[in-house]
């Protein structure tokens, strides 16, 4: 297997797409008086100090409970409103997916759970604090649209797409600094696939923070004289099935990269792959293990979620 | 045999579906309790709608071959005395969706049978449709579904999701400076999860005034007596300690409930919560307060008896 230098990149500004939460939460809330928080101590970790500030009616933290907030929530919605439940997506997923199975999600209420810093991102505090089962847990529930932002723009849309959607959503909201990867003027459209970079040996597809990864594992592979596709994927359910036939029948070949674990964004693609138009696929993402201790960045290095790690793992599936 | 049933009360007509068989004789629809009516007549027409309701559900419990009568008994006259006097609400309001009417949450859902026949006494859903019950493609499932029945607000079976939503919905009321009521309804042995406690806290925390809790408190879950399983005791003193005003009654006493009810929404600026005192399976003499009749299904010979004591209850009401 052959290594590259990774080009050095242009300076690049990251961004907190909590920032971009927090402000489109307050534009959406303005526009509809319907629209709600409901947090469990999270108001700082969800950065939404400026609305309770704004909304403190419509504050509804209920303290460290996870199964009340989803609960809550449900009546919320039951009563009216359009509730934005906002904490750990560690938390949120694990604590609460009975709530989330039956009161949000069978009820078919128009719910927003936004799971913050997934994955990775609180690094050092281990695996209790990572969230790489919340990708995998949500699409398996009927009716969950699961939503994977890359950059500011996207989930400012994505927040506001959520508000008006009739139904329940996993919104994954990271903390961990992504660059703009989309053109301006883009528009996020549901369960629909952005090609980012055109290429025919190979697609790279990628969501959130491993979108940029991917980018950049674009041109390393490019190096070596791989041209590679890059889709990003914010919508892991529903999947565009139309956008991965097409990878799979035109590139041959798919390496998907999520930073979370592999049965997440991968195992949809696999399922869609192996229906539709076979093909090799690998995946990069965390395995069956739980994570060693270090920053999130570090650990994306060490899993191989990471430029170099995607651009290995094609080189690997393409034999060069 | 295959009838189509009336669509009164469901969301969507099923069209032809198994029925069980007729009862002996079909329910009395007795809806709301006259207007101007003394608190006597009040009293009397509760007493025979439980009449009615506790007649009917256990010759569905037999005919089904499945269901949990002992509950279904132990929570008729709550039921009944929300549905047909205390509530604001009326079938029109609930085709309406009318966002006022009151609410009531059946947290102890497997209890559904008794609360579909309370719909049923009270106008909600034609009598016909509880010769649905659990049958291939009823709207009338084994626990309460929201969104296949108009008068059912939330998705109940699993335990311990019931108070939360509740308190979801009095926060918007809250949040609306309406006068609505949300009523739940609880099995003690369903206090044993945790998610009712961070719900009480919450409910005592915000002063949620226009919640009632209703524990009905017949000492027995699935398997054992609450005391010898996870004892609860003592409750009152546990509820008051969580910032609600706590009101015992004989659950099986119309005019008690009526006085415990008549305190909602409470001067306290406090939750309430009632325990009413009851026995699994009451009055049925071979079902009351027996631990195995959570979910027996009585045999034909069980059922007559059962008919024939209450028929014997009913007159000697009739004759005092």
């Amino acid at each position: 297997m052959s290594t590259t230098a990774l080009p050095v990149p242009p300076a690049r500004t990251l961004h907190d797409c909590r920032d971009a939460w927090a402000a489109t939460l307050i534009e959406v809330a303005e526009a509809d008086p319907r629209v709600v928080a409901v947090v469990n101590d999270s108001v700082g970790s969800s950065k939404l100090g400026g609305f309770q500030e704004r909304f403190p009616e419509r504050t509804v933290n209920v303290g460290i409970a996870e199964q009340d907030m989803v609960g809550v929530a449900a009546g919320l919605a039951n009563g009216g409103k359009v509730p934005f439940v906002s904490a750990a997506g560690c938390f949120l997923t694990a604590r609460a997916m009975e709530q989330i199975k039956v009161d949000a999600a069978y009820s078919g209420y128009n719910i927003t759970l936004v799971g913050q810093s997934p994955g990775m991102a609180y690094g050092e505090l281990g695996p209790t604090h990572h969230s790489i089962e919340d990708l995998a847990w949500l699409r398996t529930i009927p009716g969950m649209t699961v939503v994977v932002p890359a950059d500011p723009a996207e989930t400012a849309q994505a927040v506001r797409w959520a508000a008006a959607h009739d139904g329940p959503v996993y919104l994954r909201i990271s903390r961990m600094g992504v660059p703009d990867v989309y053109p301006e003027g883009y528009q996020f459209v549901p369960g629909r696939a952005v090609t980012l970079r055109e290429g025919t040996d190979v697609t790279l597809i990628a969501t959130g923070t491993t979108v940029s990864r991917a980018l950049d594992a674009a041109d390393l592979l490019a190096a070596r004289g791989v041209q590679a596709r890059v889709l990003s994927m914010p919508t892991i359910k529903p999947l565009d099935v139309e956008a991965v036939v097409a990878a799979a029948r035109e590139t041959g070949a798919i390496v998907t990269v999520e930073e979370a674990l592999v049965t997440g964004l991968g195992g949809a693609v696999a399922e869609t792959v192996v229906q539709h138009h076979p093909v090799p696929v690998r995946f990069v993402g965390m395995r069956d293990e739980f994570a060693i201790t270090g920053s999130a960045e570090w650990l994306l290095d060490h899993y191989g979620i990471s430029a170099a790690g995607v651009a290995d793992t094609a080189s690997d599936l393409l034999g060069r | 045999m295959t009838v189509t049933v009336p669509p009164l009360g469901l969301v969507h007509d099923p069209g032809p579906i198994p029925l069980l068989p007729a009862p002996d004789r079909e329910i009395a629809v007795l809806g709301r309790t006259p207007v101007g009516a003394d608190r006597d007549a009040v009293v009397a027409h509760l007493a025979q709608a439980s009449y009615e309701v506790r007649r009917r559900a256990v010759q569905t419990v037999h005919d089904a071959g499945l269901g949990h009568i002992g509950g279904e008994f132990s929570i008729t006259d709550v039921l009944v005395t929300l549905y047909l006097h205390v509530m604001n609400i009326s079938p029109e309001q609930v085709a309406e969706g009318d966002p006022e009417r009151d609410r009531v949450v059946l947290s102890k859902g497997h209890a559904a049978n008794a609360l579909y026949t309370v719909l049923a006494v009270g106008g909600y859903i034609a009598p016909e449709a509880l010769r649905t019950f659990m049958q291939p493609e009823s709207m009338l499932n084994g626990h309460p579904a929201r969104g296949k029945i108009r008068a059912v607000e939330a998705n109940t079976g699993p335990l311990g999701h019931g108070l939360p939503i509740a308190v979801g919905t009095a926060v918007a009321a809250q949040i609306d400076g309406s006068p609505r009521r949300t009523f739940v309804l609880l099995g003690d042995g369903e206090l044993q999860e945790g998610s009712n406690w961070e719900a009480l806290m919450t409910a005592g925390h915000r002063g949620l005034s226009n919640l009632c809790a209703v524990v009905d408190r017949n000492r027995l879950q699935q398997g054992a007596r609450v005391a010898d399983t996870n004892d609860l005791e003592p409750l009152a003193d546990k509820v008051r300690a969580f910032g609600w005003d706590v009101v015992e009654v004989d659950g099986h006493d119309h005019a008690a409930l009526l006085d415990a009810f008549a305190g909602v929404p409470a001067a306290s600026g406090r939750p309430t919560f009632v325990i009413a005192r009851t026995d699994k399976g009451h009055p049925v003499s071979y079902m009351r307060d027996h631990v195995a009749w959570h979910h027996k299904v009585p045999s034909a010979e069980q059922v007559t008896q059962a008919l024939a004591e209450l028929d014997a209850l009913a007159g000697g009401q009739e004759e005092k």
